[in-house]
């Protein structure tokens, strides 16, 4: 059944499905803790209802997501044993202890504080039960600074040494944790779970605007969102430009694949706009490109020489055609975000931000748009970096664990039928949360009680902790 | 005995004890979906699931620890074992997935509250099955190449490590049990204390024919069982495990909600010391010890700093979620 694929061409691709399902859930949980600790920090301080119902609303949303993101993250932190039992082994001892500080300072002030957060509320008090909200967020955040430090290190190794047995060992963890791509990619990747977030939010707040423009949840909501998207759009494409430039100087053959440049430019590259990258033949198909705007951009010269992947030797090239495709998805959904920010700001000036029938169809179908950006740029990382782990250093194939494809194969499998059938169902569920607006007196998860046991009268109830 | 040696076998105790948290934790919450094809009652699930619900990620977290510690910590050991238990590990994560899944799905649906409720069943039967058996193919020994599994994928499969899957299950199912006993009231605990009572049988069971069967697999642990001066120390475990069980079984009769519980962990606590003595210095049992597998000395020095700290405070915020949710659980009085 696998005979034709080897056991590390279906590692990757259980890596990449595995990863691509996971990651959605943490950029999702990121984005919306930080939203509730907003929306409950204004009711403390307003006292307005709309924010509880808002929070309640959410909450519940929330606590699905918080779900499958836990039993998908869970896959991943075994992924590296089962399948990159030899990367494990070599980059155990500067990955592993990075893991270990996500898991010590972030899953676990998540999962301790998650269930004071969603059941919670009567139980402990208000400002108690602030803190764990604002505790989760801090842990979806702190999550994100150590699991990209350790992508970072493999992208742009620092402050490493080699020792006998060939493992690599950090000479300095300074170094290791804040290694050149690091500060880049944290930045980007946080800004991309905000942006994410607020296309969700918006969409949802779109989509019943359309149906009632009176409503007071979907009105705050929408605003919120779209404020979001005016405001940090811009500031994206930006740290956007700046990760670039940092990828260029430090993994020059990423950039290349990024932009299509097979050939080298001496007197000013050119800006691709689309092609069809052919790997065999060197060179992008069909090209529609803009002279001398690629070095403009990267090296801020017109006339800047720039290096092609004809100075890389061909067993080093990245798989050209994935990530020069999945970098423009990524820029173009980015530019489509800042439009709908910009559309926004118009509609909020002229005063019709909770009319405008053409803003909110536009929101609803930037709905999704955080996640395939997100995923298109995680590609366009990922494929980047390739044909290593850890990049310049340890070729991917060198990695994986001693298995047979067929056993790696069958776990593919599996994961496949498995994760299909779980995390569709999730969606749907969660789609159905969302199709209802939040109205006065939204509750949050606690209050899906089913039917009371005979025997508790309201009042004794009422006395219980 | 050097400096690293020393941080080495510390850090053995520091994934030992991750490991045991995680059994201890997880065990319960497992082990009431073992147990939840016995209360068909709709009700009777409900309370179920709200007795662990604000609690289980936290549980599984610990999970997480053990295996990004141990890589960390042992990456020679974890890049060895992992493949070598590559087909029950598998298994397990994708029942953890189901059972998982099912504490917020079956909430946020009417029609399909029983297939979640199945799902969380066959997960939690598939995930403590496939760590059981884990745990006897790791005890059982592996093949080893150089730094490289070399064993085949079905090699985890024998009489021994179905064994002590089957042990496992009746251990998280005593668990699961007298964490009824502790959390609920009426006739769904009076029918937890009958189940416990089965339950404890069914592990002093366990506990004594994985016993009888680990030293004939390989003469190591004959040896560090049965051999002078050894049995000084290893003679007293099966004792303590007499008297915990008859304190249990004391507490079964006497219907003490508050001590079962805590004693069934205890003998966890004992097997798992069991466990510890069987395969001490090994890592990966006769061929791979914790100073051969152990990171450069400045990875685990680097990680025991964090250790020192944020234990204690892991362990302080999880005892107050618990604390929040305290007591017995009233049957849709409160949350979930």
């Amino acid at each position: 059944m696998f005979g034709g694929l080897d056991a590390v061409v279906l590692a990757r691709a259980q890596f990449a499905f595995t990863m691509s399902f996971h990651i959605i859930f943490p950029v999702f949980t990121i984005g919306l803790a930080s939203y509730l600790a907003v929306l409950e920090a204004l009711w403390l301080w307003t006292g307005r209802d709309v924010f509880i119902n808002l929070f309640n609303y959410w909450l519940k949303i929330f606590s699905v997501v918080f779900g499958m993101g836990v039993v998908s993250g869970i896959v991943m932190s075994y992924q590296f044993g089962t399948n990159w039992s030899a990367f494990a082994d070599k980059a155990g001892p500067v990955i592993g202890p990075l893991m270990a500080y996500e898991v010590l300072t972030a899953f676990f002030l998540e999962a301790g504080f998650l269930g004071v957060m969603l059941f919670g509320l009567e139980r402990v008090g208000h400002k108690l039960h602030f803190l764990a909200t604002l505790m989760v967020a801090t842990g979806t955040l702190i999550s994100a600074f150590w699991i990209l430090s350790a992508n970072s290190w493999m992208q742009t190794p620092t402050g490493y040494a080699v020792n006998a047995d060939g493992q690599f060992v950090a000479v300095d963890w300074f170094k290791v944790i804040f290694n050149p791509s690091f500060p880049y990619r944290l930045v980007h990747m946080v800004l991309a779970a905000y942006l994410t977030t607020a296309l969700v939010v918006g969409a949802v707040g779109a989509f019943h605007l359309l149906r009632d423009r009176h409503l007071a949840g979907p009105r705050v909501m929408f605003s919120m969102a779209m404020w979001m998207a005016a405001l940090v759009a811009p500031i994206q494409i930006l740290a956007g430009d700046q990760h670039g430039l940092n990828t260029l100087e430090h993994q020059p053959t990423k950039i290349m694949a990024m932009e299509g440049h097979f050939e080298s430019h001496p007197d000013g590259a050119p800006l691709i706009l689309f092609g069809l990258p052919d790997m065999n033949a060197g060179k992008v198909k069909y090209a529609l490109e803009i002279p001398h705007l690629g070095s403009l951009i990267l090296e801020h010269s017109l006339d800047a020489p720039m290096k092609g992947l004809d100075t890389v030797p061909r067993e080093n090239w990245p798989p050209v055609p994935v990530t020069f495709w999945a970098f423009r998805i990524m820029v173009g959904l980015g530019f489509l975000i800042f439009a709908l920010g910009l559309f926004s700001l118009l509609a909020r000036s002229l005063g019709t931000l909770y009319q405008s029938r053409l803003l909110h169809l536009f929101a609803i179908a930037m709905g999704p748009a955080g996640f395939i950006a997100v995923l298109a740029g995680w590609f366009t990382t990922e494929t980047g970096r390739q044909p290593f782990t850890v990049y310049g250093l340890l070729r991917t194939v060198e990695s994986a664990s001693p298995l047979a494809a067929p056993a790696v194969g069958s776990s593919l499998a599996a994961f496949a039928i498995v994760y299909f059938a779980v995390f569709t169902t999730g969606v749907i569920y969660i789609l159905r949360l969302m199709a209802h607006p939040p109205h006065p007196g939204e509750q949050g998860p606690s209050s899906d009680v089913p039917s009371r046991a005979a025997g508790i009268t309201p009042a004794v109830e009422g006395m219980l902790p | 005995m050097n400096a690293a040696a020393d941080i080495a076998t510390l850090w053995a105790f520091i994934i030992a004890f991750a490991v045991f948290v995680y059994v201890v934790m997880d065990g319960f919450d497992l082990g009431l979906g073992l147990l939840f094809p016995l209360f068909p009652q709709k009700t009777d699930r409900d309370v179920i699931m709200n007795s662990v619900a604000p609690v289980w990620d936290g549980n599984e977290t610990w999970l997480v620890l053990g295996g990004g510690g141990l890589m960390a910590a042992f990456p020679l050991a974890y890049a060895v074992l992992m493949p070598a238990i590559y087909t029950p590990l598998i298994a397990m994560l994708i029942g953890l997935i189901f059972r998982g899944v099912a504490f917020e799905f079956r909430w946020r649906t009417q029609s399909e509250r029983n297939r979640w409720d199945v799902a969380f069943a066959a997960g939690s039967w598939l995930a403590t099955l496939a760590q059981g058996i884990a745990l006897g193919a790791i005890l059982q020994g592996v093949q080893v190449e150089g730094r490289h599994y070399a064993g085949g994928w079905w090699d985890w499969l024998t009489p021994f490590s179905i064994l002590t899957g089957l042990a496992l299950a009746a251990g998280y199912a005593l668990l699961g049990a007298t964490w009824l006993v502790l959390k609920t009231e009426g006739e769904l605990r009076d029918k937890a204390y009958h189940l416990s009572w089965y339950l404890l049988f069914a592990m002093l069971g366990a506990i004594g024919v994985v016993s009888l069967a680990t030293p004939l697999l390989h003469i190591h642990y004959a040896e560090r069982w049965f051999a002078w001066p050894n049995i000084i120390v290893t003679a007293p475990v099966p004792l303590a495990v007499a008297g915990v069980a008859a304190l249990l079984l004391r507490s079964l009769i006497r219907k003490q909600d508050n001590q079962p519980f805590f004693l069934s962990l205890g003998l966890f606590a004992l097997s798992y010391a069991g466990l510890g003595i069987s395969m001490y210095p090994y890592i990966v049992p006769q061929s791979i010890t914790i100073w051969q597998a152990a990171s450069p000395e400045n990875s685990q020095l680097f990680m025991l700093v964090g250790v020192a700290v944020l234990i204690p405070l892991i362990l302080g915020y999880t005892a107050w979620a618990y604390w929040v949710f305290r007591g017995k659980v009233q049957a849709g009085a409160g949350y979930h």
